[in-house]
């Protein structure tokens, strides 16, 4: 069956609390934050707060049953997606349907985690069963070891080189010394990015992202209430999701987009070369060029040529990570499976202020999340339409 | 290649000394089965009983058709490197002490993919030979092997931070009147055991062997009766700091059933066999404990050579056979006690030996040689149960399938 269209339902209100790297303050206080302003701009009151959808890794020991009482709202749906990098896309996913069919009338999507000092090691050692099992224990590397093993075998397979991975990182510094809430506020050079002491070869530091506390958020709700309430808004042409695609595979070299691009694209009525700009999921720059393969804009293996072909930046001919990605912007979490898609809402709303890419109409955005093991389970993307600036 | 290890320099006292701290060490319940298996020394993983499919990490359902009918089997441990790293940082206390540290991506022939330990002769597009064995977390973990033995392989530094090994290792073996004792001191001092201290007990009436051992090299003849505490602590004050390994070989065997001996036999035996072994536990271990971290020389095991009987009692031993399940459970206790330092308690269960003791007992018996070279192979590869000889291990495989079988068995006289 042919899957319906998300006709008549938007996202609005895209707000990014700043982020700090290390904070006291929990992930209570951070979602507080981002619900408060995204409300704000809608000239929302929290008791009006009708959906609510949460993400976040620091909770614990609430969930977002807990957080309606912290808070004080009583929101008639609530929805929680624990998938990390790809959360964004998926609330995206469950709220609009739950709009369009009128269970619930406006839904604040929301992440945000707290980074206290040594809260990251606590979150590794405990992030899966399979994590505990069979990956901490061996060299405690984190996610970095386990992609580091990723980009071992992509680069061996494609005849990849850190160059390569070194183009899409410089491009996005690049980015983020527009945008004003990004952790990393000088300049990168190439030299810069091969030189940088090793952290799990093949990856130098510039291959990771900096772990920190923040919050992003937006609504999700019919056309005619944010006309109603004079807001700028996207639409959503096609999303999809996928998880534990290829269990097959020896070792990720694709993810799940891969499976389910065409029907991303055929929803959408629209190919590759009708997308102004793309927000991959880059907790490493080997992420973004795999999205640059499974989501279509070059073949498989083809990513390197790719990034060696084109300017990335957000005056170049494929504008990417428009705010910096998390490579530049600092990693929150689940926010950062938020930051790409709060900021294709800005920008093909025409609201990105210093990012703005121009004529920035048709985004599209992919998720990424959850090593489980010795891959990365979830994926999403959506393509989202605007009046761009 | 593996570069030799070479002998560890004089410690400098100024210097900080490494303390203990142990590799990640929670599991999930299905996952201790590879502790299971590397305890014992096998390549185990779980086997779908219901499809066939072998995977990996250990689950509570099958990944292909969702049975909850899983066992674990010994496996093909063949695979090929498909992907490696070299970690230089990590939040982990552990490794933190101990980067860079080499991990990879293994795809097994049996099916899955192992993330692991890499050895250092192993890289991407090697065939290699998996191996399970125990962290310092006493926890089981995987590591990438050369599929052929390599000079001096077992002085990787991660490899021998799963093992025992004796090179350059100072040893105490409790009592040099075990038959055990003699072929013991030369297979420690083959695998390169840098010192070797026996125990003497009743020093004025000397055996047959005393003579020899005392002329050898590398070798010192302590005065040790484990049966009294002052004994016990004053060597541990002269030798506690510097023995890495200690083999309890001390033990007092009489034949006889319960009804018919007298208790005097029974608390003898108790005496040495179980209390002994608390007695070093307590005078050796915290000593050993703290230095488990330090450095080429550090400690890494005390070793029981307990009778296989200490499973299921052998009713014509009658109190030696509850000495030995009270020493069994004796190093249980140390076990847990141990684990934070992880210094390991290696067990080598053996049948009736070969010894003026057994004479009654037809054969098969366990030669002494035999024992020695299990009780070392245990140190090499780091082993934590171990049963040497046909006996023995027979026995552990009619006590697994079913205890309550092998009682009335042995009781009668099988």
């Amino acid at each position: 069956m042919k899957r319906q269209s998300y006709d008549g339902v938007v996202l609005t209100a895209p707000v990014s609390v700043p982020y700090v790297r290390y904070s006291q303050e929990t992930a209570h206080w951070w979602i507080a934050r981002a619900l408060k302003q995204t409300l704000e701009v809608a000239g929302l009151s929290p008791r009006e707060l009708d959906g609510f959808s949460v993400s976040s890794f620091t909770l614990f020991p609430d969930t977002p049953v807990g957080l309606t009482q912290h808070l004080g709202v009583s929101p008639r749906w609530l929805d929680s997606i624990p998938m990390g990098g790809a959360s964004g896309v998926v609330a995206l996913r469950r709220a609009a349907r739950a709009v369009q069919v009128g269970d619930v009338d406006v839904v604040a999507c929301i992440a945000g985690d707290a980074n206290r000092i040594d809260s990251f090691r606590q979150l590794l050692s405990s992030f899966s069963r399979f994590a505990m099992d069979a990956s901490y224990p061996y060299g405690s590397g984190g996610p970095n070891a386990s992609f580091a093993l990723i980009a071992d075998a992509y680069m061996a397979e494609y005849g990849v080189t850190r160059e390569d991975f070194g183009r899409i990182a410089v491009a996005q510094r690049a980015n983020a010394l527009n945008y004003p809430n990004a952790m990393m506020k000088s300049p990168l050079t190439l030299e810069q990015y091969l030189s940088a002491r090793p952290i799990s070869e093949p990856f130098g530091l510039f291959d990771c992202v900096m772990p920190c506390a923040g919050a992003e958020g937006f609504l999700v709700m019919r056309e005619e209430e944010a006309q109603k309430r004079g807001l700028a808004y996207a639409r959503i042409s096609a999303t999809i999701e996928r998880h534990n695609a290829f269990p097959e595979d020896p070792v990720q070299l694709r993810g799940g987009w891969a499976m389910d691009i065409d029907e991303l694209y055929g929803m959408a009525g629209c190919g590759p070369e009708a997308i102004d700009l793309l927000q991959t999921y880059d907790d490493y720059p080997v992420i973004s060029m795999m999205q640059f393969e499974d989501l279509g804009f070059c073949a498989k293996g083809e990513g390197a040529r790719f990034v060696r072909e084109h300017d990335l930046t957000i005056t170049g001919d494929f504008p990417h990570n428009t705010s910096g990605g998390q490579l530049s912007a600092g990693q929150a979490g689940a926010a950062g499976g938020y930051l790409g898609l709060v900021e294709a809402i800005r920008q093909v709303t025409g609201q990105a202020g210093g990012t703005q890419v121009a004529k920035a109409r048709t985004a599209m955005v992919s998720g990424f999340g959850m090593i489980n093991y010795d891959r990365g389970l979830c994926s999403s993307a959506t393509i989202l339409t605007g009046e761009g600036a | 290649m593996t570069e030799k290890l070479l002998p560890p320099q004089k410690k400098n006292p100024q210097l900080r000394q490494m303390v203990p701290t142990l590799p990640p060490q929670m599991r999930s319940r299905a996952a201790l089965g590879l502790t299971s298996a590397a305890a014992r020394g096998v390549f185990s993983l779980q086997h779908c009983e219901a499809c066939g499919t072998v995977q990996y990490p250990p689950r509570d359902a099958c990944c292909t058709c969702l049975s909850v009918d899983l066992a674990w089997r010994e496996t093909a441990r063949d695979g090929t490197v498909i992907a490696e790293t070299r970690i230089h940082a990590s939040p982990d206390p552990y490794y933190r002490e101990r980067l860079p540290w080499r991990s990879g991506l293994v795809r097994l022939a049996a099916g899955p993919t192992v993330l692991c330990h890499l050895h250092g002769d192993v890289g991407r597009g090697d065939t290699i030979r998996m191996d399970l064995k125990l962290d310092k977390a006493g926890q089981g973990v995987m590591i990438a092997l050369p599929q052929e033995r390599s000079p001096d392989m077992e002085d990787d530094p991660q490899l021998r931070e799963l093992t025992a090994h004796p090179k350059h290792r100072r040893v105490l073996i409790t009592d040099i009147r075990s038959p055990a004792t003699g072929p013991l001191i030369e297979a420690l001092l083959k695998a390169g055991a840098s010192h070797i201290f026996v125990g003497e007990s009743e020093s004025w009436r000397r055996g047959s062997d005393h003579a020899a051992i005392a002329a050898l090299e590398r070798v010192s003849v302590m005065p040790l009766d484990v049966s009294d505490p002052s004994s016990v602590k004053k060597l541990a004050a002269e030798i506690g700091g510097k023995t890495d390994i200690l083999i309890n070989t001390a033990r007092h065997v009489r034949p006889g059933g319960v009804l018919g001996s007298d208790t005097v036999f029974a608390r003898e035996e108790f005496e040495i066999n179980a209390l002994g072994l608390m007695r070093l536990a307590q005078a050796f271990g915290p000593g050993m404990a703290s230095r488990t971290a330090d450095g080429v020389n550090s400690a890494v095991a005390f070793v029981n050579l307990l009778s296989v009987h200490a499973l299921s009692a052998d009713p014509q031993y009658g109190a030696f056979s509850a000495s030995q399940a009270a020493a069994l459970s004796i190093s249980q206790t140390l076990r847990a006690e141990f684990r934070a330092s992880g210094l390991r308690v290696i067990n080598v269960f053996a049948g009736p030996t070969d010894d003026e003791w057994h004479q009654p007992l037809p054969p098969p018996k366990v030669a002494p040689k035999v024992l020695s070279k299990s009780i070392v192979e245990a140190l090499c590869e780091g082993l934590e149960d171990v049963y040497c000889g046909d006996v023995a291990k027979d026995l552990e495989e009619r006590w697994r399938r079913d205890p309550k079988v092998l009682e009335r068995e042995l009781a009668g006289g099988a």
